[in-house]
């Protein structure tokens, strides 16, 4: 009965159901830096919504077209909208002091967000909007209350309102917890397009919070096989001497 | 094989002519002979004492890769945090160094916390040894202010915030601990100024105490020779050459011995550089990845792994400074060792069952400790430092006490060693 539940409710996981206690429940992000038609994706998304806004300013463009088999003239006609040149980093026109005064906060680099805060964190955020009439952005943040962050994503996921469970605790007081999202109002993606089209956005943010993993994994075997033969090597050597040790 | 004279020899004489045009300006040959072809160690070493040896090959690759961070490091507020990404991302083979040292500072307190358990096993403070100990523990003083120093220089908002606490732990000291706090970070808060003078401190300063510590450590060993597992002196058996019977030449037979513990453990360390570096945010912490942000606060201050024992004492105290004394003090314990143990015998195999069981209750307690101090405070968790606290003192506290009347079993004269 025990198992059934759990997965009952591993199978519900990726629909909704993000517990608002302590800290809000994270979603498996399920990324794969090794998919490189994915990257590309979320690389696209990345400069069309996110970079309006928020800079990357230690990710160079040219590596990240080399990393993942774009040509520079690709990169120039489908990556660059801000009139940088294809060897500088990812900048934004937006002056940080005015970022503030619009936003309450300026929007935070997002060159290692995905190692600060870990991939499953930003998937669930860029999910987890909510209409909420009494923000100025008009939306809320399951992940993130109060966010200064419009959901700039709408036209593509289009508008959720959270229903919330009521309780009234020991001492009378009404609490609320978050049961579920309800889609009021479409947007251009169906809820499944739109996971995906996250999981992209994450994937490329977790490369570039991290350019040298994909090397980094592929030089890891070769060192520690040549490590492993170094060490039968050495075994028999000191086998070798030891023999005259009675 | 044993002299590089008779070596020499065979190749023309040439290098034997140089050979000895050196010796006769420097001791080269003379300083082989003593420390290495001609330092006799005992034949039974085990694998515990694998780990000095790969504590000198850690020494050498923070070093090394400490001298190539720092051609493109900059040790200033606003550039430090970009630099460490330059590296990262920019710089060629950056990154691996980067991680090398990274992964270099958590593999140096592994292999330092299993050379001391080992020199606690074997009882290798003990007469005549007790200098080889102080040594080594002002090693392992300078080891924990060169980490303390150095994690500051990434300038990730861990590195800021970590340093806060522990610098604010000197405000503990009565009466001049605020000064002394202003004195350590040369400003009112962790500041651009506290970061280039830790800059300082971490790359010349404290490498330059511990490259002369290491050489009074090997010393000093050199001069009374290695314990071992049956802790027996080897030199009170000697042959008639001179040469202990139960010595070894430390060139070859354990030059080839320690390879095979430089290849176990560069495997280990390339696992966690390749497929691990931030070891699940042990070795690396997640918030570090924020720059310094003097404005916030990570949402869970917890000092990297090697800190936590001492750091679990120190929030196990209801009062800061008697906390931060007590840290001290644990710390600040090992150094008396070789004088609070009575015992008789020196190594676990002729010790008694009480030793025994202070020595386990020890480590079991150095390892919870560590523990919970990553962890986040509870009650629970609170009243489980306290107990492991006890435990720990009283390892030291009470060793006068029951190293003496433990009931010992006779030490044999000459080592035990099976041929393989």
């Amino acid at each position: 009965m025990r198992t059934k539940l759990i997965v009952l409710a591993a199978a519900l996981l990726p629909v909704a159901s993000l517990a608002a206690g302590g800290g809000a429940h994270l979603d498996k992000a399920n990324v794969d830096v090794g998919n490189r038609a994915s990257l590309q994706r979320g690389a696209a998304n990345f400069v069309n919504y996110c970079l309006g806004c928020h800079s990357a300013k230690f990710v160079r463009y040219n590596r990240v077209a080399a990393d993942l088999g774009i040509t520079e003239q690709q990169l120039i006609d489908n990556l660059i909208f801000t009139g940088a040149r294809p060897h500088d980093t990812m900048r934004i026109g937006i002056n940080p002091e005015d970022a503030k005064r619009w936003f309450g906060v300026a929007p935070p680099d997002l060159s290692l967000i995905a190692r600060s805060r870990g991939t499953d964190y930003v998937y669930t955020f860029l999910r987890s909007f909510y209409a909420d009439p009494s923000k100025p952005t008009g939306a809320n943040n399951i992940v993130l209350p109060g966010t200064a962050m419009p959901h700039v994503l709408a036209s593509l996921q289009g508008v959720q309102e959270a229903v919330w469970e009521g309780e009234v605790d020991a001492a009378g007081n009404a609490q609320r917890h978050f049961k579920e999202f309800t889609l009021t109002t479409p947007g251009t993606l169906t809820p499944e397009e739109y996971d995906a089209f996250v999981r992209d956005t994450v994937a490329f943010l977790e490369y570039i919070a991290e350019p040298a993993q994909l090397k980094r994994r592929a030089l890891g075997f070769p060192v520690i096989a040549f490590l492993v033969f170094f060490t039968l090597l050495a075994w028999a050597l000191k086998k070798e001497f030891w023999k005259d040790v009675k | 094989m044993m002299g590089s004279t008779s070596q020499a020899a065979g190749n023309g004489g040439r290098l034997a002519a140089l050979t000895a045009w050196i010796d006769d300006r420097f001791p080269m040959t003379k300083m082989w002979k003593e420390q290495v072809s001609e330092y006799y160690a005992p034949k039974n070493m085990n694998f515990w004492y694998f780990f000095g040896s790969l504590a000198l090959l850690v020494l050498v690759i923070q070093i090394v890769t400490g001298i190539f961070l720092t051609m493109n490091y900059k040790p200033s507020a606003a550039d430090a945090f970009g630099s460490v990404e330059y590296i990262m991302r920019d710089v060629e083979w950056g990154w691996l160094i980067r991680y090398m040292h990274s992964t270099g500072a958590s593999a140096f307190f592994i292999v330092v916390y299993l050379h001391m358990f080992r020199a606690l096993l074997y009882g290798s403070y003990q007469k005549p040894r007790e200098l080889l100990w102080i040594f080594g523990m002002l090693i392992y003083l300078v080891l924990m202010g060169e980490a303390f120093f150095g994690y500051l220089l990434p300038w990730g908002n861990m590195s800021y915030w970590g340093a806060q606490v522990i610098v604010s732990l000197f405000g503990a000291v009565p009466v001049v601990g605020d000064s002394l706090m202003e004195w350590i970070r040369g400003d009112f808060f962790i500041s651009d100024i506290t970061l280039n003078r830790f800059f300082a401190l971490h790359v010349i300063a404290l490498p330059l105490v511990l490259i002369f510590l290491v050489i009074a450590h090997l010393m000093a060993l050199h001069e009374v020779g290695s314990n071992n597992p049956d802790g027996v002196e080897i030199k009170k058996v000697k042959g008639p050459d001179g040469i202990p019977l139960d010595g070894i030449a430390f060139h070859p037979y354990y030059t080839v011995k320690d390879l095979i513990g430089v290849g176990v453990f560069l495997i280990l360390f390339s696992l966690v550089v390749f497929f691990a570096p931030t070891m699940g945010g042990y070795f690396l912490e997640y918030a570090n990845f924020e720059p310094a942000n003097p404005l916030q606060t990570p949402p869970h201050i917890a000092p990297v792994w090697y800190f936590t024992p001492f750091y679990a004492i120190l929030r196990a105290v209801p009062s800061k400074s008697l906390g931060a004394g007590l840290m001290g003090v644990a710390v600040i314990l090992f150094l008396f060792l070789p004088w609070l143990d009575r015992g008789k015998v020196k190594s676990i195999r002729y010790r008694g069952p009480l030793f025994k069981f202070f020595l386990f209750s020890f480590a079991i307690a150095f390892v919870a400790l560590g523990w919970l101090g990553l962890q986040p405070v509870t009650p629970l968790f609170t009243n489980l430092a306290r107990l492991f606290a006890v435990v720990y003192f009283a390892f030291f506290l009470l060793m006068p006490w029951y190293s003496a009347i433990d009931k010992t079993k006779p030490v044999p004269t000459r080592v035990t060693y099976h041929a393989h």
